[in-house]
């Protein structure tokens, strides 16, 4: 039989620590335990129980009293580090500025994301039951077409739970689109919210002041208000009982809940019961069908304990069944944890339109932020290596001389270790100012920044930026500890070697080619990003949108608003029109030609006969609406695009002979009036497809297109406010000029340049730095070899060039590294999503490097210059 | 307040050291009480209980003879001392007093 031994190093461990007098009787103790334990539950596990055993012994009546003092000496050990490394920062002002000073603007990067990430954290977690919450999710495809992945899921599914499915404490579900304007005696105002049962406070936390929480959204026609909301409607008065009216309804208030914290996906600021949705759409067939998925989110709570896996096969069995019903349609349920809303797949309709239910996050943009937050830190620790090795030379004697006295590596080791955190405490206060002024800066970047977060400060947040700063200078001081802690006495106090130094200067070079390598990238990344971004703004969209403002008239008849126009000299066209193209919205119908099983989806807008005039659309066969239809019934005519034409193949494909011809739209008969030139109804990043325009009824909301002519901008747009407020006193004004509607809807992609441009700007400015720090020292250290150098008749040029070409040199292979990789990149991933780019430039490429290599070269220069005008009679005679 | 006063597990541990008599040490007194209380005793906290009434003066140990099984290792064997008896006994008395108070009606209402 195997003899098994207890672990080795357990056994070691207790001897270390035990006092002598009791080390014999604790691991005897231990062994025949041990050897009991092999017997009885086999050997892995008593050699588990062995070691928990030995940790379990450290006490405080076992531990010998010198070990006690020797943890304390280490302590003091600390403090003399302390000591030394303060020293040492004192004395190389020039080094420790540029790394303090390079670390803290790298890190301010940090402590943003750092904050940033928390945020996110936060999200949903006031929720008691919160870990157990999911969100029922729908993948619907339809005619075997792939379709889309959805945070929505029916009314229907929610029954069907609800009915069948086991192991569920609650069930509730949301309808993500209420909004009027509530009007309390004569107070009124717009207010937003959802639809929403009961069974809402049961899942979800959000504490009720007023009413009861179980029937508060039971009886139709009933509402709760959140505090503020209630305070905004009635003032000092209390609310509940009250009556508001909100759309000629007259709801009661049944409850006041405290206000929803920042931190949450769900936002309102007011709860409808689901059953007054219910009671005001009982005609409409679609509201608790099975494929209506689209406006309704379904939120489950299983019990404690229950079997996941087991609720999924029932939810699929449950899907399985329902979709026999219809087979042109699929849909599937997924469950998504409450925890991965916010933060995690991007599923359509979480973001916008009406299922929108509050901010999200790919966790990709993580990966990419969290990744070039890396790459600018990395590349301040990366200027704290090589300096500190730099300057190896002048600190071998110090280490040779603490050797000498007796210290071991590990003590040298930590000595360098404690100087880099100090160094990186250091640049927490200066990262820490920075962050406070960047902060604002960020969060008031876009939008979408100020609904997600608030980057306030906690006390996690400032243990987690310690915890950061320590890790920095634990990266930043590794590989110079590791080094000096190799340097030998004996070394130290003959002459340098050469041979060990020249193999850290490879280390310094590829350290530095990495650094300008990353700079150059972020750099030309930027300049690429920022020229396609300027394309886009620029691009011909196929009709003209200078000077247009777009008012959005809400739910106002635009009628008064119209002749208010009209008498504006400002003012030389205005038109009608249900949507605005070009950023992003869509309106889209069924059209048909003779072919009746032929049917293609096209996007469409309803506009009225001076909407294409006013935008320059180019008509290339037939005219303008004639007819003038007062509702959608009597809509008879259509303007399509060339790419209808193209589709249907109508009259073969000829324009001309087009106009007359009779399309079906959604079912109606339509006749071709025109045929306008292909233009851009959504964004550039989208291909141009099938359009058609059918004219602007009075039924359709109404975007009002003014458009402006004048010197003074400002002024007309304040004259057309002032008109707006005669007409709606409630909504504020919601214009905006075409151009800027545009901008705003590549928003996300200008965000993204900025961020990148924010970061290569900070890349740029560390690694001069860094590089700025490498020239003084070299030009230091080779002061004596200038000096000679000018005795025997070098020029000043002739020496500057000395000096640069080793850096010159370094920075071409940064060059020659980055730029293939960026244009590679770009041609390869990046550019192939926009279909109307434009291909990288040289002058993209190059203007980046340009930049760099002038920066480089003015640091290097004027030290070098400075170097070479020295009187070499002063420094050779200090020999 | 050392030595004056024993707690539960400390009396157990001292009656154990007793009842044990010559073959008091660690792991026996562990399995001991293990055995007789049902509930799992935990080498470390018996060692540190010894510890304990070792310095309050009421048991002595002696290091044994070595043993295989041990490593090789020798075994400390504890031995009450007068006053770790007269703790015992005091223990004892204590509860006695206490017990012969309780009339025995009260038992019947219970």
């Amino acid at each position: 039989m195997k003899q098994h031994q207890p672990p080795a190093w357990a056994q070691r461990f207790v001897e270390w620590y035990c006092k002598p007098g009791l080390v014999e009787d604790l691991t005897g103790d231990l062994h025949e335990c041990f050897e009991r334990n092999v017997a009885t539950i086999g050997p892995r596990r008593a050699k588990l129980v062995y070691i928990i055993d030995a940790f379990k012994f450290f006490r405080s009546y076992t531990v010998r009293k010198s070990l006690f003092a020797h943890l304390f000496m280490n302590r003091t050990m600390i403090g003399s580090y302390v000591k030394t490394s303060g020293r040492n920062i004192l004395r190389n002002k020039l080094f420790s500025f540029i790394n303090i000073l390079g670390l803290a603007i790298s890190m301010s990067v940090g402590l943003l994301l750092i904050a940033f990430l928390l945020d996110l954290r936060t999200y949903d977690r006031f929720h008691e039951n919160g870990g157990r919450i999911q969100r029922v999710t729908s993948i619907f495809s339809s005619n075997n077409e792939q379709g889309g992945k959805f945070a929505t899921a029916s009314i229907k599914t929610a029954r069907l739970i609800r009915e069948k499915v086991a192991g569920i404490e609650a069930v509730t579900t949301i309808k993500n689109d209420f909004s009027g304007d509530a009007k309390v005696g004569g107070n009124e105002l717009p207010i937003k919210g959802y639809w929403a049962e009961p069974s809402l406070f049961r899942v979800f936390t959000f504490p009720m002041l007023q009413g009861d929480p179980a029937t508060a959204l039971k009886a139709p026609y009933s509402i709760v208000l959140t505090e503020s909301a209630a305070t905004k409607l009635f003032g000092d008065q209390t609310a509940l009982g009250k009556a508001i009216e909100v759309d000629s309804m007259v709801y009661q208030v049944t409850g006041v809940m405290k206000d929803v914290p920042f931190f949450s996906h769900l936002r309102f600021e007011a709860l409808v019961s689901l059953s007054t949705a219910e009671q005001m759409q009982n005609s409409d067939p679609g509201f608790g069908a099975w494929t209506n998925i689209w406006p309704y989110s379904v939120y489950l709570l299983p019990s404690k304990n229950a079997d996941m896996a087991a609720i999924r096969t029932q939810l699929d069995a449950l899907a399985k069944e329902e979709n026999l019903a219809d087979k042109n349609t699929r849909i599937q349920l997924e469950l998504l944890p409450l925890f991965d809303i916010v933060v995690g797949e991007s599923l359509r309709q979480s973001e916008g339109g009406p299922g929108f239910t509050g901010p999200h996050l790919s966790p990709t943009v993580l990966w990419i932020l969290g990744a070039l937050a890396l790459i600018v830190i990395l590349s301040a620790c990366f200027n704290y290596t090589n300096l500190s090795i730099a300057r190896a030379m002048r600190r071998v004697k110090e280490i040779g001389l603490r050797k000498a006295i007796g210290a071991g590596k590990n003590e040298v080791r930590l000595q360098f270790l404690a100087e880099a955190v100090m160094i990186s405490m250091a640049a927490l206060l200066l990262s820490f100012l920075l962050f406070l002024a960047l902060r604002p800066l960020l969060i008031n970047m876009a939008p979408e920044m100020q609904r997600m977060v608030k980057l306030d400060l906690s006390p996690a947040m400032v243990l987690a930026f310690i915890v950061f700063s320590v890790i920095v200078g634990v990266v930043a001081g590794f590989l110079p500890a590791v080094f000096f802690s190799k340097v030998s006495a004996i070394n130290a106090f003959g002459n340098v070697s050469p041979v060990k130094t020249f193999r850290h200067l490879t280390l310094r070079r590829a350290l530095v080619v990495i650094q300008y390598t990353v700079t150059l990238i972020f750099i030309t990344t930027t300049a690429i990003g920022y020229v396609q971004y300027k394309n886009i703004l620029a691009f011909d969209l196929g009709f003209n949108t200078t000077n247009i403002l777009n008012i959005n008239m809400l739910d106002n008849k635009p009628d008064a608003m119209l002749q208010a126009l009209g008498e504006m000299p400002e003012v030389t066209g205005v038109s009608r029109s249900l949507i605005t193209t070009g950023v992003g919205n869509a309106w889209g119908g069924n059209m048909k030609y003779r072919d009746s099983r032929d049917s293609q989806l096209v996007l469409t807008n309803h506009v009225d006969e001076n909407y294409l005039p006013l935008h320059d659309y180019k008509l290339v066969a037939g005219g303008n609406f004639v007819a003038r239809p007062a509702s959608a019934e009597a809509v008879s005519e259509v303007i399509v695009n060339q790419q209808v034409v193209k589709r249907f193949h109508i009259a073969g494909n000829d324009p001309q002979k087009a106009i007359g011809e009779q399309i079906t739209l959604n079912g109606r008969k339509m006749t071709i009036v025109g045929v306008m030139q292909d233009f851009h109804y959504g964004k550039v990043d989208n291909l141009i497809g099938p359009v058609a325009f059918t004219p602007w009824t009075p039924e359709d909301r109404t975007i009002l297109s003014a458009k402006i002519h004048g010197a003074d901008m400002p002024a007309a747009v304040a004259k057309i406010e002032a008109a707006w407020r005669q007409t709606d006193r409630i909504h504020p004004f919601t214009a905006e000029f075409y151009d800027e509607e545009i901008e705003q809807a590549y928003s996300e992609f200008s965000t993204m340049i900025k961020i990148i441009g924010f970061l290569s700007f900070l890349a740029i400015s560390i690694a001069s730095m860094g590089l700025f720090g490498m020239v003084v020292f070299t030009t230091e250290t080779r002061l004596r070899e200038i000096g000679i150098r000018k005795v025997m008749g070098a020029g000043a040029g002739n020496l500057i060039f000395l000096l640069s070409r080793g850096f010159l040199s370094l920075l071409s292979i940064s060059a020659f590294i980055a730029l293939p990789a960026t244009y590679l990149f770009f041609n390869l991933f990046v550019l192939p999503n926009f279909p109307y780019h434009t291909p990288v430039q040289f002058t993209e490429l190059f203007s980046g490097l340009l930049v760099v290599l002038f920066i480089a070269f003015v640091m290097i220069g004027s030290q070098t210059l400075k170097a070479a005008r020295s009187n070499p009679v002063a420094v050779l005679k200090r020999e | 307040m050392k030595g004056t006063n024993l707690g539960e597990f400390e009396e157990l541990v001292l009656l154990t050291v007793a009842a044990l008599l010559k073959e008091a040490y660690s792991v026996a007194i562990c399995d001991e009480l293990a055995s007789h209380t049902g509930r799992s005793v935990k080498l470390g906290v018996v060692h540190a209980v010894l510890n304990r009434l070792e310095e309050k003066g009421l048991v002595t140990s002696e290091l044994g003879e070595a043993t295989k099984a041990r490593g090789g290792k020798r075994k400390r064997y504890y031995e009450l001392t007068m006053p770790g008896k007269a703790a015992l006994i005091n223990a004892r008395a204590m509860r006695d007093q206490l017990w012969a108070k309780i009339p025995s009606l009260a038992w019947k209402n219970g």
